[in-house]
């Protein structure tokens, strides 16, 4: 194959800026795998279903260092049927995990709200996990204008 | 840094089986061990790991906490009241100290 020296230049610059870019992510966002590995790690492995968790975030967050966050799920919190815990992950913050709340029946609602940082423009999720096991998802895109990670 | 000043804002009365609103604050700057200081050496992380709120001794709230939340890390919940008594909210620092306040609440 005869290539021109213009065409080596651009192809060796692409090769250089992809593969550039590939690192960036591998050291700087967790991907999606390690959400998935989170997620699984927390349920025990079942895969959570949609529905009951209502994940409340703001569709553009102007500043990524604070974030607010709400999440909310549908129970009536007796000593029969309560949630368990809710688990907040960024998937692609430098960690997924943002903050895991723990209710009890005394809690009285399954709602919580806090702040949370956002490297980039990405998906929040939410997992709830019930006292008899099953879990349940909420998942929002938030579009990010000045990142909460790093200097 | 300051020392962490804890904030709780909840009723001081209640119905009995009412389900109040509490929300907590806290003063620190969560360092989140990711950012680099003007030496080019990272800053060790120093953050608010767990969050608890208990209600005559029983755990009501708990949250085990990321680099991930804010700095002033913020928690709004809720309570559902039987009877008077204490809440008791404690923060765990990365550096092994714990924050704590109490407030009581009257049942009517």
């Amino acid at each position: 194959m005869n290539l021109t020296r213009r065409q080596i230049l651009a192809l060796s610059a692409g090769a250089t800026a992809f593969a550039a870019s590939g690192l960036g992510i591998s050291i700087a966002a967790a991907d999606a795998a390690a959400t998935q590995k989170n997620i699984m790690a927390f349920t025990g492995g079942k895969t959570p279903k949609s529905g009951m968790i209502t994940l409340t975030a703001p569709e553009i967050a102007e500043n990524g260092n604070t974030v607010p966050v709400s999440v909310s799920v549908a129970s009536e919190m007796t000593e029969q049927s309560y949630v368990q815990s809710v688990m907040l992950l960024a998937e692609e913050n430098p960690n997924p995990g943002v903050a895991t709340f723990h209710f009890t029946p005394m809690s009285g609602e399954a709602s919580a709200t806090t702040r949370m940082r956002l490297a980039r423009t990405q998906n929040v999720i939410a997992v709830a996990k019930m006292n008899d096991g099953s879990v349940f998802m909420d998942k929002k895109q938030v579009k990010v204008t000045i990142g909460g990670c790093g200097g | 840094m300051a020392k962490p000043k804890p904030r709780v804002k909840l009723p001081k009365s209640a119905a009995a089986g009412e389900v109040i609103t509490i929300k907590t604050l806290i003063s620190h700057k969560m360092e989140s061990g990711q950012r680099k200081g003007k030496d080019g050496k990272i800053i060790p992380r120093r953050i608010i790991n767990k969050f608890t709120c208990e209600f005559n001794g029983k755990p009501v709230f708990t949250c085990d906490i990321e680099p991930a939340i804010s700095a002033n890390p913020y928690f709004e919940f809720s309570a559902k009241v039987m009877e008077s008594g204490n809440f008791k909210f404690a923060w765990l620092d990365d550096n092994g100290e714990t924050y704590s306040i109490d407030r009581p609440i009257t049942v009517k």
